[in-house]
């Protein structure tokens, strides 16, 4: 995160932002504090709020309640033309009857910029995403790629202090995907400006963001750095949503000093309790989880699980297992080269320290959302 | 702009969704064509209709009169197995021609549609008046046939000139719809069908004929409905023995003043011609969803 | 699709006849014009101009087709506002209600001509209107309404509305939007809706005779009444110079066309 003195970039606060379509609740009581200068990624599954949150912050859509500041101004009503707030399209929205030049231009004439200052900020806008041999070309004789460089080029020629993406690298394979999230990180760079970044993929926004924001049926679950969230997940639908993880569930002991899970007649503790009346869940990072066979020796570990091998998948770097728990539940474990190996049908043994688990209130919609 | 905010001051919105006040925004731009619709379109039927039952008096006369009278259901039997006729030739006229306009390349491609185009724009009296020259007596057609040693045939003001001269009007109507359904076949499943097995003739009849049905269908009704309405090329080519009902309905209002019968006689073609277009709307609709989907 | 050589041979052969059988007809106007005799027999005798100069000096040919061409540009005009008017109130509506009124609008297309033609004859003998350039222009509009309504719904079909979306993001309010990003993606839609408007009117025939009257006449009753009543070559003089203007237009639009889509690419 930049420090706001050095920033461009316009501060944006949404004070218990709500949106309600009929009975249906878009956006419920969405309160976000975005600062000057920071790469925002609004992260989520589809129709969880985030492109609604986007809308509103662009003018697109009404709040049905609510406060939007944008730099400390209240825009809540101003019309999207008038908040001179950059958006770039999962969809490109380039004009095809515009040439690449006039496209760019084209916030500047609206602006009344004159002609000469117009020519060169179009060329540096396009040198910007690398598209300064492009100007007299049509949309229609681009690719995917070159299209959203262009919008692009269009979103920032007018210094907007705020910059949005709605999923721009949507339609876009994977390849050039993470070739462009790396220019954007180096546009974003460059401009200092706010950017508000609109995802469904988790990697990409861990990639891009100095902070996430991850909605769940119209409310945010949880804000923090990529490492916050992976580390330290709020809620369990935090926990499955950003990368992999495995959740215990099972029978709920806690004493004042630890909770135990009991499951399928083996039982595992962690050395904390939690808040509250809903029944926990343990959730349990891959790399934190260790497999052994039956009766190997696993000094430093508290817990154990027995179960099979279930799928074993070689990535280069290690090795990622599958393991089936005796209740029916799968857990994934992700371990280094070294060591042993196991394949299909090994019988095993989960082992974890307790004090890597978790300890999360159950959330049913966790699981559903993620399918 | 919510309204329980009242703390905002009311400024210009681009188009939201959502907002009660412009719901009427579409219907207030589609009002002024709606309204003449009804003035010049609506409100003349409805007199027409008004009069088939009130003149001379209130009643079903004029309908007894023009099911009861065996002259009038000659012509309409006529209109509708003329109506017919030219469907059919413009079917066999269009069908290898828009099958050619989808197998050859641009340029050919450019001049078959010209061929159907300036037909097309030309004006339909023109149209007809070239028609007359041809088919008249001592026209185009006789002349040839006379300097070929054959005795010339009666070709105006028959039934058979009448067909010939309304399909060629009508033709551009099958051959457009035929042509943009024929367009979106996939050629490949010829290929596959072949490749299954087929004889070309049997993959034509089996896989390619099916699947241009939908134009052959949507072109069939165009024409059809069309040619029931049909007045002046009728009216210029044929003669008494191929009158059609527009032109029964032209002759009781204009020369015989009778409003009542030439609005009845309005009133059934009318009939028709919805009934026609209601039983064929919903069969053409899946068909063409069904001819999209690939 | 692979064809034997025969089938093929077949296949062209049938189109030349069908493309003789569309245009041939029509030609057949250019000889008659040029007759000495006063006769549309065939063949026509001599050469001469005097049918193209009966139709320019003649009162009644030429302000036949100049009532023509001012009710067809009152028209064309009119029909483009109102249509792209509705086919814009149609494409912002809901789809049900936007159906039933698209149906609506498209009758005038389907109405057997004779009978509209007597249902406005009727009305307009109440309204004085038989004969008048107001009545030209109303029933010529309604009938070329459906075509533009067509044209530029076609192409609003595949105008992308999020674009004005766009435009609002970068700066442009409702109506520079329009004005800068929706008009010119759909005017080739609004144009080919105008032409379409434009020959509708200037063609129409079968409503034109009902409420025309000896003081006013549109060129195509002004046809009409001189091919059934003798055989006057003037009528071959205006076919050929009908036939003219479409083709130019006609074939000067598509290059048109074409040299604009090569230019893009």
């Amino acid at each position: 995160m930049k420090p706001a003195q050095e920033s461009k970039g316009a501060a944006i606060d949404l004070e218990s932002i709500s949106k309600a379509y009929g009975g249906f609740k878009a956006l419920d009581g969405v309160s976000l504090r975005i600062e000057p200068g920071e790469f925002m990624t609004l992260l989520g599954p589809s129709g969880s709020g985030k492109t609604t949150t986007l809308n509103v912050v662009a003018g697109f859509t009404d709040v049905t309640s609510g406060k939007l500041l944008v730099g400390g101004r209240n825009v809540v009503g101003v019309p999207a033309h008038k908040r001179n707030i950059g958006v770039v399209f999962q969809h490109y929205a380039l004009f095809t009857h515009m040439s690449v030049g006039r496209n760019v231009a084209y916030p500047l004439t609206l602006r009344g910029v004159d002609q000469a200052e117009r020519k060169a900020r179009v060329a540096r806008a396009l040198d910007m995403v690398k598209m300064g041999d492009f100007a007299h070309r049509y949309p229609s004789e681009l690719s995917g790629g070159q299209q959203q460089r262009v919008a692009l080029a269009r979103a920032i020629v007018f210094d907007p202090p705020l910059l949005l993406m709605d999923e721009p690298l949507g339609a876009l394979d994977k390849k050039l995907r993470e070739w462009l999230q790396l220019e954007i990180k180096r546009i974003h760079r460059e401009l200092g400006t706010t950017f508000v970044y609109v995802t469904h993929d988790q990697e990409e926004a861990l990639v891009l963001s100095d902070r996430i924001a991850v909605f769940n049926r119209g409310r945010i679950e949880q804000v923090g750095t990529g490492r916050e969230l992976y580390d330290e997940p709020a809620t369990l639908f935090v926990g499955r949503f950003i990368g992999d993880s495995t959740v215990l569930r099972g029978e709920v002991r806690s004493d004042g000093a630890s909770t135990a899970l009991t499951i399928a007649g083996e039982t595992v503790t962690a050395p904390r309790r939690i808040a509250g009346e809903t029944s926990p869940v343990m959730l349990l990072r891959p790399e934190k989880l260790a497999i052994r066979r039956p009766g190997q020796d696993a000094a430093g570990t508290t817990n154990r699980l027995p179960g099979t091998i279930a799928e074993a998948i070689y990535l280069g770097s290690g090795s990622k297992y599958e393991v089936r728990l005796d209740d029916g539940s799968t857990a994934i474990v992700r371990s280094p080269l070294t060591g042993d190996s196991f394949g299909l049908g090994d019988k095993v043994e989960l082992c974890f320290d307790g004090a890597d688990a978790k300890l999360l209130a159950e959330d049913s919609s966790a699981d559903a959302t993620l399918t | 702009m919510s309204a329980s905010d009242p703390t905002n001051a009311p400024v210009a919105q681009p188009a939201a969704e959502g907002r009660p006040g412009w719901a009427w925004r579409p219907f207030a731009l589609a009002a002024p064509a709606l309204i003449l619709l009804v003035a010049v379109i609506g409100y003349p039927l409805f007199i027409i209709v008004l009069r088939s039952l009130s003149e001379p008096q209130w009643g079903v006369q004029n309908y007894v009169w023009f099911f009861g009278a065996p002259v009038n259901l000659t012509v309409l039997q006529r209109t509708f197995a003329i109506s017919a006729w030219v469907t059919l030739v413009c079917v066999i006229a269009a069908y290898p021609y828009a099958y050619l306009m989808t197998a050859v390349g641009p340029r050919v491609r450019l001049a078959l549609v010209l061929c159907v185009l300036i037909p097309f724009w030309v004006s339909g009296v023109v149209r007809t008046l070239s028609w007359v020259i041809l088919l008249q007596d001592s026209g185009v057609i006789n002349s040839l046939l006379r300097a070929a040693g054959f005795d010339g045939i009666k070709l105006i003001r028959t039934q058979t000139g009448v067909v010939i001269g309304m399909a060629q009007v009508l033709l551009p109507f099958m051959i457009l719809p035929l042509y943009s359904v024929m367009k979106g076949i996939d050629l490949r499943l010829m290929r596959a069908a072949q490749s299954l097995g087929a004889r070309p003739s049997r993959a034509f009849f089996t896989v390619y004929l099916p699947l241009s049905l939908p134009g052959v269908y949507a072109g069939a009704i165009i024409v059809f409905i069309l040619a029931l309405g049909f007045y002046i090329t009728p009216a210029l080519l044929g003669g008494p023995r191929s009158t059609m009902l527009s032109t029964l309905v032209q002759t009781q209002v204009l020369s015989l003043l009778q409003w009542g019968r030439g609005g009845a006689m309005g009133v059934v073609l009318l009939v028709a011609t919805f009934v026609l277009l209601a039983l064929a709307a919903p069969v053409m609709r899946s068909r063409y969803r069904e001819a999209g989907r690939h | 699709m692979e064809m034997k050589p025969l089938t093929r041979l077949l296949l062209g052969l049938v189109c030349l006849l069908v493309a003789i059988w569309l245009v041939a007809p029509t030609l057949v106007v250019v000889p008659m014009s040029f007759n000495e005799n006063k006769s549309l027999a065939f063949p026509p005798q001599g050469f001469s101009w005097q049918w193209y100069q009966n139709f320019a000096t003649s009162p009644e040919w030429s302000a036949s087709f100049l009532n023509s061409l001012k009710v067809a540009s009152v028209v064309a005009v009119l029909a483009t506002v109102l249509g792209t008017l509705a086919a814009f109130g149609l494409d912002r509506m809901k789809a049900g209600p936007a159906g039933l009124l698209r149906m609506l609008m498209l009758t005038p297309m389907v109405v057997p001509g004779v009978v509209l033609a007597i249902g406005i004859y009727a009305v307009y003998l109440d309204t004085h209107l038989v004969g008048t350039m107001l009545g030209f222009v109303l029933a010529h509009t309604i009938l070329a309404l459906p075509f533009v309504l067509i044209a530029v719904s076609a192409s609003l079909e595949v105008f992308d509305r999020r674009l004005e979306t766009a435009a609002a993001s970068l700066g442009a309010g409702a109506l520079t939007a329009f004005r800068t990003v929706t008009l010119p993606l759909i005017l080739p839609g609004i144009l080919s809706g105008l032409l379409f408007a434009f020959a509708t009117s200037f063609d129409e025939i079968v409503v034109s005779l009902f409420i025309t009257n000896p003081y006013l006449k549109t060129l195509p009753v002004q046809i009409f009444s001189s091919i059934t009543r003798d055989a006057d070559p003037t009528v071959a003089a205006v076919g050929t110079i009908l036939l003219l203007a479409t083709t130019l237009l006609i074939g000067g639009g598509m290059l048109l066309l074409g040299r604009e889509r090569k230019g893009r690419q």
